[in-house]
């Protein structure tokens, strides 16, 4: 392959999360030039519900809705040339995969396109061998070793990087499919693969991931709960996703396609840059540590905002591991009170509440009161509420690990109804449901436990 | 000097990385970035929350953006699915940094107040052409 330095490759954000906007993929392949449609469906506690959908039902365990939708797209994208990249394997890449396959047979492509299924990231299967062979998976926070749970995890992944994606596009990919990849590698691959950089282009890569943390959330990057001026944000029902022009040397504009709503403007991609934000001198990927405070942003036309100044550095000789483990049980009950004295009643009730599930000598490690228009985010923030406050929700919350204090708890929330405070109403979704918690447990591990395992296997649709 | 409410002088995004909380503040107007720097110290930012952050705050700068990024470490109870709160994920902790009250000079409260709320005029019932 030549490498042309003038070249530009358009990257579109189709999928922010899984349960995101399912027009805006179709949007982004219909609406414009595209070269590639990148698509994000995990976040931390995704890979473990997956899991226990697989668990389950042994074909289940990705991201459901991603071949339907594919079969809506898929011609298109083959006619346009639009090379689709997502994480939407979950736990099972390889059913993901074959189930692509019979939605592009569907979609009548057969015989012009080819799925890359990337495997290898999951650790659920190696667990006690990598145990046993002195990988302690510490807490990255409390420095625990993972044995202390290990009975109780229902999953691990490896975060890993852009290396079998690329594999999988060089290999001639129209969409790849993989477990627990990166958010960013999923844009920065496919420059990897364009523009022929290499792993050592360290400041190259280091933009790449930020053009990667830009398009992993959808439209929060061209107008989508941005604060700045929101009330004037243009067109919202038919919003335009994020889409970045990426550039040979690095640099990109990140901009949309022309007609849709939203913006992409300097203060809303700044709100973007900051979502998630630890040490912007520090962040960290499988493939490179990438430096933002340098970082510029210029607006150089309508809905282009351009992207400079990233510094990059090696990787670490570390991936981080996603590991779910099960962590007791919870349940949320509401009541809604009305005035007079709305939040007194339904601080009444609160009281009448705890002191019954005390009578009943059930264990909880916590219980929460928010009250719902009042102080639920802003805390003590919010002051003491107005006596003539019109309405309030209740909501109280019990974690425990213990589930028959949880499934007791959700029958004492409706009685509060007849022998509780008056001006009570909002009950009618009946009883609160005891929802097993999947607590998180990030740990790193050493880059060589995992390279061997990741494949890359090509398919035909 | 005059007291402002924050919300006049920055916007905000927040997110969440386990049980830490992250807030991203942006000045609207390049020239009130040293005074954010200044007023905005860790100290008075953990101040500000109170009960509400168990752990430290940590500051970082990028000049260039005319931004601070906090990380509010204890601030989501355990974070995740095991948090009770309504707000698990931090996503409006932003918005209950930008409550602060802060002094200003007289030409930049005059400049600043009502920056970050909708114009009276403002109809949630009227679509917003491009």
């Amino acid at each position: 392959m030549t490498h042309d330095d003038t070249r530009t490759i358009r990257i579109g954000s189709g999928q922010g999360f899984w349960g995101d906007d399912l027009e805006a993929p179709v949007r982004q392949v219909h609406d414009g030039p595209l070269d590639y449609l990148m698509m994000d469906y995990l976040a931390e506690v995704t890979m473990s519900i997956m899991q226990k959908q697989r668990n389950r039902r042994p074909e289940a365990g990705f991201a459901r809705d991603f071949p339907p939708l594919m079969e809506r797209i898929f011609e298109a994208c083959v006619e346009k040339g639009v090379r689709v990249v997502t994480n939407a394997g979950g736990v099972n890449p390889e059913g993901c995969g074959a189930e692509l396959v019979e939605a592009g047979r569907a979609a009548g492509v057969s015989g012009k396109a080819r799925v890359g299924v990337v495997t290898g990231d999951g650790l659920m299967d190696r667990l006690d061998e990598l145990l046993e062979a002195g990988h302690e998976l510490r807490h990255m926070e409390t420095g625990e070793p993972l044995a202390a749970v290990r009975d109780r995890v229902q999953s691990a992944n490896a975060y890993i990087g852009a290396g079998p994606i690329v594999e999988a596009l060089e290999a001639g990919a129209d969409v790849v499919v993989t477990g627990r990849s990166t958010d960013t590698a999923l844009t920065y691959a496919p420059m990897m693969h364009e523009f022929g950089w290499s792993p050592e282009d360290h400041h190259r890569l280091a933009h790449g991931v930020v053009a990667g943390h830009i398009n992993e959330c959808g439209a929060q990057a061209s107008g989508g709960n941005a604060l700045v001026d929101w009330w004037t944000m243009p067109a919202m029902e038919r919003v335009g996703f994020p889409l970045i022009e990426a550039h040979p040397d690095g640099s990109f504009v990140v901009t949309k396609h022309d007609g849709t709503g939203g913006r992409v403007s300097r203060p809303v991609v700044t709100e973007q840059l900051l979502y998630e934000m630890g040490d912007p001198s520090d962040y960290i990927t499988p493939d490179v540590v990438a430096d933002l405070t340098g970082l510029e942003l210029e607006e150089v036309g309508p809905d282009r905002v351009r992207v400079s100044g990233v510094q990059g550095r090696p990787a670490t000789d570390f991936l981080k591991v996603s590991i779910a483990y099960s962590d007791g049980y919870k349940a949320v009950g509401t009541l809604v009170y009305a005035w007079p004295d709305a939040a007194a009643k339904a601080r009444s009730a609160e009281r009448i509440l705890r002191a019954r599930l005390d009578r009943l000598g059930l264990t909880f490690d916590e219980i929460r009161c928010e009250l719902v228009g009042w102080d639920a985010t802003h805390g003590h923030l919010a002051g003491e509420p107005p006596a003539d406050i019109p309405e309030v929700q209740l909501r109280f919350a019990v974690r425990s690990r213990e589930r028959e204090s949880v499934e007791r708890f959700t029958r004492e929330i409706a009685p509060l109804v007849l022998t509780g405070p008056p001006s009570v109403t909002g009950f009618a979704g009946g009883r609160p449901r005891a929802q097993e918690i999947m607590a998180f447990w990030p740990a790193l591990i050493r880059k060589e436990a995992v390279r061997p395992h990741l494949n890359v296997e090509i398919l035909e649709v | 000097m005059p007291t402002i409410q924050l919300v006049d002088l920055a916007h905000a995004r927040s997110g969440d990385k386990g049980d830490t909380a992250n807030v991203g503040v942006i000045a609207y107007d390049p020239r009130d970035w040293e005074l954010l720097r200044e007023t905005l110290t860790e100290e008075r930012v953990k101040a500000h929350f109170g009960e509400m952050v168990k752990g430290d705050v940590e500051r970082y700068e990028l000049p260039n953006l005319h931004a601070l990024n906090f990380l509010l470490h204890g601030a989501l109870g355990g974070g995740g699915t095991v948090s009770l709160m309504t707000d698990a994920q931090g996503k409006v902790f932003s918005t209950a940094l930008l409550r602060m009250q802060v002094e200003v000079p007289d030409e930049v409260a005059r400049r600043a107040r009502g920056r970050g709320w909708v114009p009276a005029d403002f109809d949630p019932s009227v679509p917003v052409e491009p």
